[in-house]
């Protein structure tokens, strides 16, 4: 009997299957944040019948984006797809590649209010008039990182990390000198050291709202407080106490293996810090400048957010839509937030969260989400939105290594970034005008 | 000792060392090429933590066996397809691309060497044109054509586009030249038509270059990189090295270095026992097409 | 070849090419014309909008000096690969076509490296050197003091590359020296042997004459090695730093086409890239062409 049961709902299950509209969903998330998406869309799969989303992975966000396009351009693209927050620009300007999520919501009649969203992870992703386009997803902010063991052993007190950057490099001084390879190091030199340093400083990134409000921008970067900083940590460098450690978060072992003592990474990496880590380590805020007026601010975000391409089918969208609210449910953030480090990107799941408890044992992520609700954030810390952002950051890697070098002077380095990033803003503003 | 045994001594050690001189700077060249070998190995049994603690141990660790499980069955955290599917996508691969590349050439070698016909000149230029071109400077155009052919996550999307250079049919073409023409001749006298001319009588006298051509074409195949990692968009056709990609990129996590070396290693095997049990006909075939 | 023996019939060699040339055209000369066609054009990603710019593309890649300073590392690189590979593999080849114990075994552990993928050759010296997380890495900066950051010193991060792109083409080298040693009669040597030619002498005299179209071969294909196929090890080791100093030709054309999106100029670093190649062919050809009509 046990078995005709067991049958019938094989066949029940399989006849459910054939009617079910499946979409896929494209992604670049790794390890523990790649079986978060397969269980956060297991579990959305298994709480209705009617709609299936496939997550399939896809190799790095760039991977994942190139595939995204080739495919668009091949005519099957996947209904669902994930790019960084370099891409956004991109995304938006490919107006007719993409449906825009406050569209998609609208005609499918969700029952759907934008401003359930953290205003800042909000805004990354919507146009100056407040229409949202993409759906945010992983949100996380830079955060720093700091070895607690190596803190007691070099004398500091390990739960008063350093809070502005002249005691920071005191601090990693005198982590070198306790018998540390080095003081410091950083992930993402772009993203943190300059675009989260200019929000958190309220300094402009770039002219027009740091690009929020046309493609006629200019990149500011190079201003003298921001030449000040990279001298400052390039003439570290010159005594060991910065070690470069490579593009993007290829810097990470550094910090992991207990080689220097602090780090800069995205508070995305803190599930993998955990597990990497065999140290006691902490999360700080981002140091900043005292002198400089209105410092901190906030922090931005960095991240990816689903963006959902055009020519599907109207079963298809359905799908999507209902997946898209399945995921803003405060209960799937909470968890994915929990899970992953990412930030919720609305405010119920933060208090939720928070109602649970977990920030007294997690005090690291806290600090994060805190960063980014700082102040109200201004022209200059709303986000960043620039056309051909990926070859920008990559002119700037090459450039910080050129300055590391010693091949360019420092401020001679940030007027280059500056004026090759300017360039390529032009043509992106050709192609789009 | 008198001067004559010194210089006898001398003499004899100098034939001594003469003679282990090859044995010496063969086994140099053996280190050289085996000890990044050894090192991965060694890599595949530790755990990814003991890996990333600078200076990583150089023994052969613990955790051999249940990394290779790992990978066997497995696969990594983020990437969870196993050896085992894509060990057989990658065989798919290379056997198509190999028997594929052979067989069209063959037949275009064939016609190119032993037939006079009007755009034979144009036909041998135009395929001889591709003979060094690797794919990886027309990846874009190439992708958008297979795209449109609808051959995205097939197995003809993969093997096809794969078969273009012309090497295989230069080889046999170079092959065929030093064949004497009388044999050619004396078949058609004796009335046999020329595809019975190839099939009973060229095709077994390439029988080496063939063999030569499927080890060269094979490792190629298998070894193919940057195509499959853009057509391939569902694990069930990602080949082994697409697998060690995928495992070692990927957003906001750490690499787990002790399966992408696991998997590493094990992406050697196919292509390495092909190459060891076939090097004899390699080398022979070899001999026989570079005169 | 004119005087040779041809079968004639009027349909067969056509059905015989046809496979090969349905191939080359649908998947050459098809992308080939579009990437031709692409580089005249500026390109949003998504193939939505196309602006007609001439020769824009090229003019703009032939008046950089990156594409120049790339053009130069790609040839420094492709030309100490081919040296140090060709080199050490005649070398070993050599010492391995001796009468000697074990020479087959010898053989066989030299062989075998052939089916080492340059991705995989790429990924082990990457792991070896890497100063985060490489053990060699460790012992150059601990044990020997060696300011090791390639990321940062052009000089280490060429070297580096050139060390893995040169060790993973040893194998391929050493298979084509042995076989074209062991077409070397066997009695030409000894006769020279009998002459008491000294082994120096008489392999520069005899045997390497004999083998130059295996080394001629070999040349090319080491070029072209070098030049294009290297691509799976710069992405791996270095992607280009540090600055962009070690991003070859082939790593810019991949770069910029498939991260960078600019697909406009990726087309036209294409076609350089296929006139280059095809430009290397036909020079070998008429070589190898004129060697066989002789």
């Amino acid at each position: 009997m046990k078995r005709v049961i067991l049958l019938m709902a094989v066949l029940l299950m399989a006849v459910g299957a054939y009617a079910q509209t499946t979409v896929e969903f494209w992604h670049a998330m790794t390890g523990h944040n790649g079986e978060m998406v397969q269980a956060i869309c297991d579990q959305f799969n298994a709480s209705q019948k009617d709609y299936k989303v496939v997550p399939v992975y896809k190799g790095s966000y760039s991977d994942t984006m190139n595939a995204g396009i080739a495919a668009y351009r091949a005519g099957q693209p996947p209904a669902i797809i994930q790019v960084y927050e370099v891409g956004t620009a991109t995304m938006m300007a490919a107006k007719n590649a993409v449906k825009p999520v406050y569209q998609l919501m609208a005609e499918n009649n969700m029952k759907w209010d934008s401003s359930i969203y953290i205003p800042t992870i909000k805004s990354y992703y919507s146009t100056s008039d407040g229409r949202m386009l993409s759906m945010p997803f992983n949100s996380s902010t830079a955060v720093m990182y700091y070895n607690k063991d190596a803190f007691r052993k070099a004398g500091l007190d390990p739960e008063k990390p350093p809070v502005t950057w002249p005691e920071f490099f005191e601090v990693a001084k005198k982590l070198k000198a306790s018998g540390m390879e080095g003081g410091f190091t950083t992930n993402w030199i772009s993203w943190i050291q300059l675009e989260n340093f200019s929000a958190w400083h309220n300094l402009p990134f770039g002219t027009r709202s740091n690009g929020f409000d046309g493609l006629d921008t200019q990149l500011v970067f190079n201003s003298p407080i921001h030449v000040r900083h990279f001298q400052n940590i390039y003439d570290l460098s010159k005594t060991g106490v910065f070690i470069y450690g490579g593009r993007e978060n290829k810097a990470n072992p550094l910090f992991t293996s207990g080689r220097v003592g602090m780090h800069f990474e995205s508070i995305g990496g803190y599930g993998n810090m955990k597990a990497t880590c065999k140290f006691d380590f902490g999360v700080a805020r981002l140091p900043y400048y005292p002198d400089v007026p209105g410092a901190p601010q906030n922090s931005i975000i960095g991240g990816a957010s689903l963006w959902v391409f055009n020519g599907k089918s109207k079963a298809e969208y359905k799908t999507v839509a209902e997946f898209f609210n399945f995921i803003s449910q405060p209960e799937t953030q909470a968890l994915w937030h929990k899970e992953t480090g990412y930030l919720p990107i609305t405010q119920a799941a933060y208090e939720l969260t928070k109602s649970q408890g977990y920030y007294e044992k997690n005090p690291g992520l806290e600090v994060a989400i805190k960063q980014l609700l700082n102040k109200a954030p201004t022209a200059n810390s709303m986000g960043i939105r620039f056309g051909n952002f990926n070859i920008i950051r990559e002119i700037e890697d090459q450039t910080w290594e050129e300055i590391l070098a010693g091949k360019i002077s420092v401020k001679d380095g940030l007027d280059k970034m500056v004026r090759e990033g300017n360039k390529t803003l032009r043509e992106f503003e050709k192609l789009y005008k | 000792m008198t001067e004559q045994q010194k210089i006898d001594r001398t003499a004899h050690r100098a034939k001594a060392i003469r003679r282990m001189f090859p044995h010496i700077m063969l086994w140099i060249g053996i280190v050289i090429i085996l000890f990044p070998i050894y090192f991965i190995f060694s890599a595949s049994s530790h755990t990814s933590a003991e890996i990333q603690a600078a200076p990583m141990p150089l023994n052969i660790g613990p955790h051999l066996i249940e990394n290779y499980r790992q990978a066997l069955f497995k696969g990594t955290q983020n990437m969870g397809t196993p050896v085992l599917t894509m060990l057989k996508n990658s065989l798919i691969m290379a056997l198509g691309i190999s028997v594929g590349k052979i067989v069209i050439s063959l037949m275009a070698a064939f016609a190119i060497v032993f037939f006079k016909f009007p755009l034979r000149n144009f036909c041998f230029w135009s395929i001889f044109i591709t003979l060094m071109l690797p794919v990886e400077v027309r990846i874009m155009p190439t992708y958008k054509v297979v795209a449109d052919l609808g051959l995205l996550n097939t197995y003809a999307g993969l093997i096809l586009p794969m078969i273009v250079s012309a090497t295989a049919v230069f080889l046999f073409r170079q092959f065929f030249m030093s064949i004497p023409r009388e044999i050619a001749e004396a078949s058609q006298i004796d009335g046999a038509t020329p595809m019975q001319f190839f099939r009973y009588i060229l095709a077994p006298m390439t029988r080496t270059p063939i063999a030569a051509m499927f080890v060269i074409q094979f490792i190629y195949g298998w070894n193919q990189y940057l195509w499959p990692l853009l057509i391939t968009t569902k694990p069930e056709f990602y080949t082994l090295l697409i697998g060690i990609n995928r495992m070692m990129s990927g957003a906001d996590v750490q690499i787990e270095w002790q399966i992408a070396m696991a998997t590493t290693l094990l992406a050697m095997l196919p292509p390495v026992i092909v190459v060891v049990l076939m090097q004899k006909q390699f080398i022979a075939g070899m001999t026989e097409t570079e005169k | 070849m004119s005087k040779q023996y041809e079968f004639k019939a009027s349909i067969l060699p056509y059905l015989l090419v046809l496979p090969q040339m349905v191939i080359v055209f649908v998947f050459f000369f098809w992308p080939a014309g579009q990437a031709v066609l692409q580089s005249f054009y500026l390109q949003d990603p998504f193939g939505g909008k196309m602006i007609f710019v001439g020769f824009q593309n090229y003019s703009k890649l032939l008046a950089d000096p990156d594409y120049w300073q790339s053009f130069s590392v790609s040839t420094a690189f492709a030309v100490c690969i081919t040296l140090g590979a060709m080199a050490i593999s005649l070398f070993l080849a050599i010492q391995a076509n001796k009468k000697i114990r074990f020479a087959s075994f010898y053989k066989t552990m030299l062989i075998w490296p052939y089916a080492v993928s340059t991705l995989v050759a790429g990924v082990i010296w990457l792991f070896m050197f890497n100063p985060n997380v490489g053990v060699i890495a460790y012992v150059l900066k601990h044990t020997f003091h060696v300011d090791w950051q390639y990321l940062l010193n052009f000089n280490q991060a060429f070297l580096l590359l050139t060390l893995a792109a040169t060790w993973k083409q040893l194998a391929y080298n050493f298979v084509f020296f042995l076989a074209g040693l062991q077409s070397v009669p066997a009695t030409l040597i000894e006769a020279a042997e009998i002459d008491g030619a000294k082994s120096g002498t008489r392999f520069w005299k005899i045997i390497f004459p004999l083998l130059s179209p295996t080394t001629f071969y070999l040349l090319v294909m080491n070029l072209v090695y070098g030049f294009f196929e290297t691509f799976p090890i710069v992405h791996s080791i270095t992607q280009g730093a540090p600055g962009k100093s070690t991003a070859i030709l082939v790593y810019k054309v991949w770069r910029d086409g498939v991260i960078n999106l600019d697909l406009g100029s990726s087309a036209a670093q294409s076609v350089i890239l296929m006139l280059l190649v095809i430009m290397l062919t036909v020079f070998q050809f008429r070589f190898i062409e004129r060697r066989v009509t002789y």
